[in-house]
């Protein structure tokens, strides 16, 4: 075993690397996912729309701005996945799953942020992706990706 | 100041437009952070470094665009637009624009 791994350097280590980056990288998302759900629930009840939305006079206390980001990466096996993909087409699901994630966790943190300073709905949500770190002129490989949630938190006069 | 990204002040009136504010920053962050980030791309999940940086280099940017506005008069900034751009490797572009107005 241990004179397989000195005579084969290389392909242990790209091996190693593919154990640890599958094997974290799944509970990591797991963990992850089930978070999500939770919180999502308990948020629930603030209103979020994408829509201007129309207040009568007097019926607004006060607004501002809230926004939450994030910014992911997929692990070492999932990125080969992706590689591999690109040969045949089709689906990436690693990195549906991925962007899903990170855009609901950006939503969750402006909610978070909205309920802290007292809001009651969240009008005219905007989402933006962009990709950003070393990678991220690179034409082939995908680097970290940052998602954006923001908008306007409104604060009603009556309860 | 108040900021919004919807076409008007909920419950305000708007009395006075001054045009376009914006404002913008480039961040790159340090060699540690870098070096965490490339760690954490063998894991993935969540990079908490560039979390906070891009953070706080948006909120530099809003600050900019808000200060703009107060030069031109205006006590807040309405439809508000966050644009995200990576310049060179390794470095961001944060940038915010809106409309600076005046409001009762």
């Amino acid at each position: 075993m241990l004179e397989t791994i000195f005579r084969y350097p290389d392909l242990s280590l790209f091996l190693a690397l593919m154990v640890i980056g599958y094997s974290c990288g799944t509970i990591a998302e797991k963990r992850h996912y089930k978070s999500i759900i939770k919180r999502e629930q308990e948020l629930v009840e603030l209103m979020v729309v994408n829509a201007e939305g129309r207040f009568a006079e007097g019926a607004v206390r006060t607004s501002f701005l809230v926004n939450g980001s994030t910014v992911v990466s997929n692990d070492y096996f999932k990125r080969l996945l992706a590689i591999l993909r690109n040969i045949f087409g089709g689906r990436v699901k690693v990195y549906e799953s991925l962007i899903d994630r990170a855009r609901r966790e950006a939503i969750l943190r402006m909610k978070e942020e909205a309920r802290t300073r007292g809001a009651h709905m969240i009008v005219n949500l905007r989402l933006e992706t962009s990709t950003i770190g070393r990678s991220a002129n690179k034409k082939k490989s995908i680097g970290s990706i940052e998602t954006l949630a923001y908008g306007t938190a409104v604060v009603m006069n009556r309860p | 100041m108040i900021l919004t990204n919807v076409g008007s002040v909920p419950g305000k009136k708007i009395v006075e437009h001054f045009g376009i504010v914006q404002g913008s920053t480039v961040r790159a962050k340090h060699l540690g952070r870098d070096m965490m980030a490339g760690l954490k791309n063998l894991v993935g999940g969540e990079l908490k470094g560039y979390t906070e940086l891009l953070q706080e280099s948006r909120q530099e940017a809003m600050d900019r665009m808000a200060e703009q506005a107060r030069q031109l008069g205006g006590n807040a900034v309405i439809n508000i637009r966050f644009a995200t751009s990576s310049v060179a490797q390794g470095a961001a572009e944060l940038f915010a624009y809106g409309t600076a107005v005046r409001v009762e």
